[in-house]
């Protein structure tokens, strides 16, 4: 046996001493794991841009700049404008005197005509009349009107539109500005908080300013119904069968690689498998949120599986020889036993499961969700499922795609919304988690 | 009878099904229920089981089979001479079927009016309309003949649909009240059909996979009939023509998997260094502190969902690397002249990706046992050593599958490409230029207003079978490694 | 005070609120044999991997008092742990090589540590770290198949070459042969014994025979308490303390 020794170092060196190497090395190690830090300070920085960029971007489209107006409109007043063959420009007229009438006991001093008020405000006449029309009970009284200012005008305060670039058109002329800005002054033009983006319906492809995502919302409810409704009970049936039941053969081994196989399966070849299934086979009506429903249901539904069985797997096999030893059947020890103990679990991955389908897009396009132009509410529980709708992502989609850069906003708006409730959910989630979690 | 209707019977019958069975079996045991063979709700979940599962299922199949049956005998009455496609020809029938419904329920017409309504005499399409549902093209006699027959025959099915239905639950509720005894084994019989619910319910994923593959494969091969097949797969020129029906299109197949895999290859150069030193120092360095903040934040990154990415390529990464690489921009190199380019997306779904690789390799690390780790650090080497050398080593086959698994996702993505990687396919090398990908092909040629059956709408079909074996085979392998991996330190 | 390679003076090692390890001083010569004995959960293991800092990679564990080898205290601020692991090897309870070739897994030590200049003198360091562990002759032939394809005995020898690879002063065995059968024990155990002409091996055991077999130095552990420490065979057959009898003699344990 040869002595080591001759490979060890001549003298003894001081372990205080860090020799050459091992200062090389420990350099090394501090670049190693700089690059950790690196990596997750881009995650986060990339994070925190995204972040101020939807809010920089989107929190506009939650202010709307409105023209108050107190307006009195007698008994007289309204017959003779009815009696009119051009009711909205006598309306107008009205409307006018009243902001003449307005602007001076403010001491207001500002040249304008009715094209410019067009301009700004758009069709107030037509506004006017019909709420008259609908509130006859209000003729006599004082109203004071709210009017939504053109999206040009809206685009002046929120920094699209600036006074060096501006072009004269029939939309707004750079003189309007000046009438702008002394309302603003003035404080006849103020702004709010822009309920009807919220809660509204969508527009057309060239009124931004009145877009709004609550119908779309709505068709996302429905499709959420749907969604939960299905994948919850056949998620955890199927997860149950194979968790518990399944004999461990070949066929079942199938069936598990199929499972992880479809939750990688691209979504957009849901859309194509609804958009063959669902509509053209068994002719479902096309961007109903019924069909969108199931579209994710099915998209869904291996996420469901996976984190159910999980869950299913978590609760120790001593709970299920318990029940059996004291004479209950297989079947029995999982619905008394297992099922209860695993359903937080259950629960928050299929809220997570929920969360995704909402947020998902490529599916919707396919049935015909984007583009349609989600103008009405549905009518009720029924016309909710079958009705052509749009859904949140789908209605984002819609507004980025559109020439107008106003929808832009509101694209980022929505954004901020949709992510508000994803939030909302993935919170229920933790929360859930949080208390009924149990360790064995 | 319409669906909600018999449905609502059904499920009523179940309900006393369950009350009955219940009274029943109580009484067969004289009011002792020890000498029941089953707890008393078993009886009762034994009936409403046996009225509800029957008849449920036969209304499933009927809801299939009716509308195939029905289209096949009215599609007989249809002259296809014009060389109109049949489907849209039936969709045309079934639309002045369901317009005549209409019309009846909003008063418009009385039921005796429209089954005599007269093509020759009235027209169809105006009284639609007038109604609100529009018809493509003037309703022929033959259509509304059609549609008439289309009518009788649905109403029939219908009814005789309620009435199957019916008796089916109906004989369910007779025979299995009629079995209930003191010793009729009800439990056994529940458990054994709530079994096979339950394997129903596993079978539907399977159902989706098949139907995934049934309705890609049948459009494929309808795609393939009206395009060679050869032109497709090895077309360099993607050039849908806009009419529609026009013959001149090509639809190759080579300029769109190519920008498919450079984008991808692009993201991957982004997220695969980036979420693997995530994971790394998640997993290697990281104090339980700043693991419990850093690894929330990746899984955000995981939630938000790729519209919003696909938005933040198009409105803010796109302008950002314009100002950048564009014409007189930071850098004054003017490559790139639009803000939708292959490495907008690729940027854009690199950092998407990050999340997904570093989770999956974080759990690939941790399955390293400790005493790997120990071994290592107990020869002197630096943690930095260990992992390079011991940890990646051992971790790698199982990296390489997390690796597969995010390039199908990259292959897959839609929105992040339809949003920012521009529309004009092209086999340029530049990632600065502008690129359009499977994906994003798929959905412009079934979101055009092409007809159904050209072509150039058929091609998604085709596009989504490419698409859908490329991803397959990576998951397949991909899981299988994990596997495997997996299984070695267990 | 120098003639001992290792000193222990008033150790202490809390694994967060709990003593794990209570006042312990000892005193661990050089080219000796010394085994650590006790019931388990008495805290040998813990002291063992407090004498090459393997403890440094358990966030909550904390170690108070004095621990020089040569003279130094390693657990001094300048001290870096990877060059006292150097000087201080170890070999593990479980047989860990690395999913490497065998060659790869004795190589690691004198790659990382750069004590070979070129590709032959490595493999000369590779030759005469397997022999010493006993294994060249079984891996001779087999130098590039994976460490992870021998046998239990096999890999926890290939572990040892590993460990003496880089040329320790020190080399601690945490049960070496537990994980073994009784002809692998013997074959590790022959091998201690002749380590012994170059290191000073410090052994944790929980075979009361297999420290009398291997060992000339034998310290008792109980409950994070040094009972007694001396000479093997005074240990075995005169215990001073009264809990040092009663393990030993099976009462205990």
């Amino acid at each position: 046996m040869t002595d080591l020794s001759s490979t060890e170092p001549a003298t003894h060196r001081s372990l205080k001493v860090a020799d050459a190497r091992t200062k090389k090395r420990n350099a090394a190690e501090k670049r190693f794991r700089a690059y950790g830090i690196v990596a997750i300070a881009i995650g986060g920085l990339f994070l925190l841009a995204l972040t101020y960029n939807i809010l920089k971007a989107g929190l506009p489209a939650f202010t709307q700049y409105v023209v108050e107006l107190e307006v009195t409109l007698t008994q007289d007043e309204f017959d003779a404008a009815e009696s009119q063959m051009l009711k909205t420009a006598a309306y107008t007229d009205i409307f006018i005197g009243n902001f003449e009438a307005n602007l001076e006991e403010r001491g207001v001093e500002v040249p304008y005509d009715g094209d410019a008020i067009e301009r700004l405000l758009g069709k107030v006449g037509g506004d006017i009349r019909s709420y008259y029309r609908e509130n006859l009970d209000d003729i006599g009284q004082p109203v004071t009107f709210q009017l939504q200012t053109s999206s040009r005008v809206e685009g002046y305060f929120k920094g699209r539109v600036n006074r060096d670039t501006i072009v004269d058109s029939r939309f707004l002329m750079g003189s309007d500005l000046d009438i702008v800005d002394a309302l603003r002054d003035a404080g006849v033009l103020t702004s709010r908080f822009n309920w009807a983006f919220v809660t509204g319906t969508d527009s057309g492809v060239d009124n931004p300013g009145g877009a709004g995502i609550g119908a779309s919302a709505i068709g996302s409810f429905f499709m959420m119904l749907v969604v939960l409704f299905l994948s919850l009970p056949i998620g955890v049936a199927a997860s149950i069968y194979l968790e518990e039941f399944a004999p461990k053969n070949r066929l079942t081994d199938l069936v598990e690689v199929n499972i992880s196989n479809l939750a990688a399966v691209p979504s957009i070849v849901f859309g194509i498998l609804g958009l063959s299934v669902f509509i053209q086979f068994a002719h479902l009506p096309q961007s109903a949120p019924l069909v969108g429903g199931l579209v994710l249901t099915l998209m869904t539904l291996p996420t469901i599986i996976i984190s159910t069985r999980a869950s299913l797997k978590s609760v120790p096999p001593s709970i299920r020889d318990a029940a059996l030893g004291i004479g209950a059947s297989k079947m029995q020890s999982v619905f008394h036993h297992v099922l209860p103990l695993a359903m937080p679990g259950i629960l928050t991955g299929t809220i997570i499961g929920l969360a995704q389908a909402l947020g998902e897009t490529a599916p919707l396009l396919l049935i015909g969700m984007v583009g349609f132009v989600a103008r009405e509410y549905p009518d009720g529980v029924v016309s909710g499922f079958m009705d052509p709708n749009s859904a949140m992502p789908a209605q984002i989609y819609t507004w980025a795609a559109r020439a107008d850069v106003g929808f832009y906003e509101k694209a980022w708006g929505g954004i901020i919304i949709l992510l508000i409730f994803l939030l909302l959910m993935n919170a229920l989630a933790i929360f859930l988690r949080k208390k009924f979690e149990r360790r064995w | 009878m319409s669906l909600i209707f018999i449905v609502s019977i059904v499920i009523a019958l179940a309900a006393i099904g369950y009350v009955l069975g219940v009274r029943r079996a109580v009484s067969s045991a004289d009011g002792d229920q020890r000498i029941l063979h089953s707890l008393k709700g078993y009886y009762g979940q034994n009936v409403a089981l046996t009225v509800l599962v029957p008849s449920m299922l036969v209304l499933a199949i009927w809801a299939i089979a009716q509308p195939l049956l029905i289209d096949q005998s009215v599609s007989g009455l249809l002259d296809l001479e014009e060389g109109r496609a049949q489907s849209l020809a039936m969709a045309d029938v079934r639309r002045v079927a369901e317009g005549l419904d209409t019309a009846i329920a909003q008063g418009a017409l009385t039921a005796d009016a429209a089954a005599n309504m007269d093509a020759d005499t009235t027209d169809v399409r105006d009284l639609l309309g007038d109604i609100g549902v529009a018809i493509g093209s003037d309703v022929t006699a033959e259509t509304l003949n059609a549609a008439q027959r289309y009518r009788g025959l649905s109403n029939t099915g219908s009814w005789a649909r309620g009435f199957v239905v019916l008796a089916i639950a109906l004989a369910g509720f007779a025979f299995a009240l009629s079995r209930i005894t003191k010793d009729f084994r009800a439990r056994n019989i529940v458990e054994r059909g709530v079994l096979v619910l339950l394997i129903a319910a596993a079978s539907v994923a399977v159902l989706t996979t098949i139907g995934i593959v049934l309705s890609l494969i049948f459009n494929t091969i309808n795609f393939l009939q009206a395009y060679p097949a050869a032109d497709f797969f090895f077309g360099t020129r993607w050039e849908p023509s806009f009419s529609g029906r026009g013959g001149s299109s090509e639809l190759g197949f080579l300029p769109l998997i190519w920008g498919t895999m450079f984008i991808s290859v692009i993201s991957l150069i982004v997220a695969v260094p980036l979420g693997l030193f995530s994971a790394i120092y998640l997993s290697e360095y990281a104090s339980p502190r700043v693991r419990s903040i850093a690894k929330p934040m990746l899984e955000i990154l995981a939630g938000i969902p790729t519209i919003v990415y696909g938005l933040f390529a198009l409105l803010t990464v796109g302008p950002l690397l314009v100002s950048a690489f564009g014409q007189g921009g930071f850098f004054g190199v003017d490559w790139m002249s639009g803000g939708t380019a292959a490495m907008t997306a690729g940027l854009v779904m690199g950092i998407m990706l990050i999340p997904f690789v570093s989770s999956l390799s974080d759990d690939i690390i941790n399955a390293v046992p400790q005493a790997m780790r120990d071994g290592s650090y107990g020869l002197g080497a630096t943690q930095s050593e260990t992992i390079r050398q011991v940890i990646m080593p051992a971790a790698l086959p199982g990296i390489v599958g997390a690796i597969l698994l995010a390039a199908s996702r990259a292959i897959g993505e839609t929105m992040i490409v339809v949003l920012g990687a521009g529309a004009a396919a092209s086999l340029s090398l530049s990632p600065f230029e502008a690129m359009t990908t499977v994906t994003a092909k798929i959905v412009s040629q079934l979101t055009g207003d092409g007809e159904f059956n050209s072509p150039e709408t058929m091609v998604a079909f085709a596009l989504g079978m490419t698409l859908f074996v490329i991803t397959l085979c990576l998951n397949v392998f991909a899981l299988y490694i994990v596997r495997k991996y997996r299984e070695q330190y267990d | 005070m120098t003639d001992y390679k290792i000193s222990a003076k008033g150790v202490q090692v809390y694994y967060g609120d709990n003593h794990a390890i209570k006042d312990v001083n000892v005193d661990i010569e050089d080219k000796t044999v010394t085994a650590f004995i006790g019931p388990s959960g008495c805290g040998k293991s813990t002291f063992l991997r407090t004498l090459n800092r393997m403890n440094d990679t358990i966030d909550i564990c904390r170690v108070e008092g004095d621990i020089l080898i040569d003279g130094e205290d390693i657990y001094d601020p300048a001290v870096d742990p990877v060059q006292l692991r150097a000087k201080v090897g170890m070999v593990f309870q479980k047989p860990n090589p690395f999913p490497k070739s065998i060659y790869d897994n004795v190589a690691y030590g004198p790659k990382i540590h750069g004590l070979a200049r070129n590709k032959a003198e490595l493999d000369e360091i590779v030759e005469k770290s397997l022999r010493k562990a006993a294994i060249w002759d079984e891996a001779k032939d087999r130098l590039n198949a994976p460490g992870t394809g021998l046998s239990g005995g096999q890999q926890q020898r290939l572990c040892i070459a590993r460990a003496i690879a880089t040329a320790p002063e020190v080399l601690l065995m945490d049960e070496p042969c537990s994980a073994l059968d009784p002809i692998a024990t013997a074959q590790v155990e022959e091998l201690i014994d002749e380590l012994r002409q170059s290191f000073s091996v410090v052994i944790v055991t929980h075979s009361m025979q297999q420290a009398a077999r291997v060992s000339q130095k034998t310290a008792f552990f109980h409950l994070g308490n040094l009972v007694e420490y001396g000479e093997t065979d005074k240990i075995f057959t005169n215990p001073e303390d009264s809990r040092t009898e009663s393990y030993i003699s099976g009462r205990i344990g």
